[in-house]
């Protein structure tokens, strides 16, 4: 064990201790500049953007996931225990919350 | 050491070197060009790496896409005006130690479109450039003559001393200015710091 870790700390450390024996660190600009592809990146990053397809992901959420969790629940029904039924009324719950915004939206009619 | 207590004891097979030559030789013999061509002199570069010149038998067959990867940039091809500040950006974000070879009549002088009202007349204006290559196209033997020569300059740099090498000097720039496009040229023309003009001296 001990010899496993000096053999990945020794080279790691050797070549920090080289870098900074003989090598004088120089930061600049463009050395630190995020993208590298020789051109300047222009405007910010932390922009708002918008979430086309949460309505999506809510209703993959509601018919795809939740119906993997329905299977054991309804297998082990009758064995269940108080808490057990409360905690899945509540994920569900959460879920139908998000059924009824969809609808409200209009997602389930075709148009 | 003194070369020739080395020489013997290389002839009895004791095989000695120093911590400065170690480290050159394993640098020179793993120096990463970037990946990037400019013109026509790139073909010439790619046929290079292939099976049939095989840089790779020089330890420089991993071209890297990206700066921070790599030690060598192989200016292959016409520099023109507006591609001239990516270059020199490209060349401040590689890590040191760092090489530019020169490749072709273009690179170094602007060759058969030095006329041309947007050919950079040398990228040795911007920055050092440590090996040039004439020919246009440069055959694949002299780019490969160009890299054994940069390889014979990486083995000869000293570890510590006034003579030591741009990246061990704390003193000179890692960076590069980057030209801007002005309203007629590139500003500045050139880096004073690399590069002056031949001043022609007349006598009467």
């Amino acid at each position: 064990m001990v010899c496993s870790v000096l053999f990945a700390i020794t080279p790691l450390a050797l070549a920090w201790s080289w870098a900074r024996r003989f090598s004088p660190r120089k930061p600049g600009k463009d050395k630190n500049a995020i993208y590298e592809c020789g051109l300047e990146s222009k405007g910010d990053a932390w922009v708002q953007f918008k979430s086309e397809y949460y309505l999506y992901a809510i209703i993959f959420l509601i018919f795809d996931v939740e119906t993997i969790f329905l299977l054991p629940f309804a297998v082990s029904f009758t064995g269940l225990g108080a808490g057990a039924i409360v905690g899945m009324v509540i994920f569900i719950l959460l879920l139908v919350e998000g059924l009824a915004w969809a609808w409200q939206k209009g997602v389930l009619s075709w148009k | 050491m003194d070369e020739g207590l080395r020489s013997e004891l290389s002839k009895q097979g004791i095989f000695t070197t120093s911590l400065q030559d170690l480290y050159n030789w394993g640098r020179k013999n793993s120096v990463w060009p970037l990946q990037f061509g400019l013109a026509c002199c790139a073909i010439e570069m790619i046929a290079t790496t292939m099976a049939r010149y095989d840089l790779a038998r020089f330890g420089a067959e991993v071209f890297r896409p990206s700066p921070r990867q790599a030690d060598l940039m192989i200016v292959a091809g016409t520099v023109t005006k507006k591609m001239a500040p990516q270059v020199v950006r490209l060349f401040n974000q590689m890590p040191e130690p760092k090489y530019v070879i020169a490749m072709g009549a273009c690179a170094i002088s602007g060759g058969p479109f030095k006329q041309g009202y947007n050919v950079l007349k040398g990228i040795d204006r911007y920055i050092p450039v440590d090996v040039h290559i004439p020919g246009c196209p440069p055959r694949p033997e002299a780019l490969i003559h160009a890299f054994m020569t940069l390889q014979q300059k990486i083995q000869d740099q000293n570890l510590t001393s006034a003579k030591r090498p741009r990246h061990l000097d704390a003193d000179e720039p890692g960076e590069f200015d980057v030209p801007k496009f002005g309203e007629h040229d590139l500003e500045p023309p050139l880096n004073a710091g690399v590069w002056q003009p031949k001043t022609v001296t007349r006598t009467a």
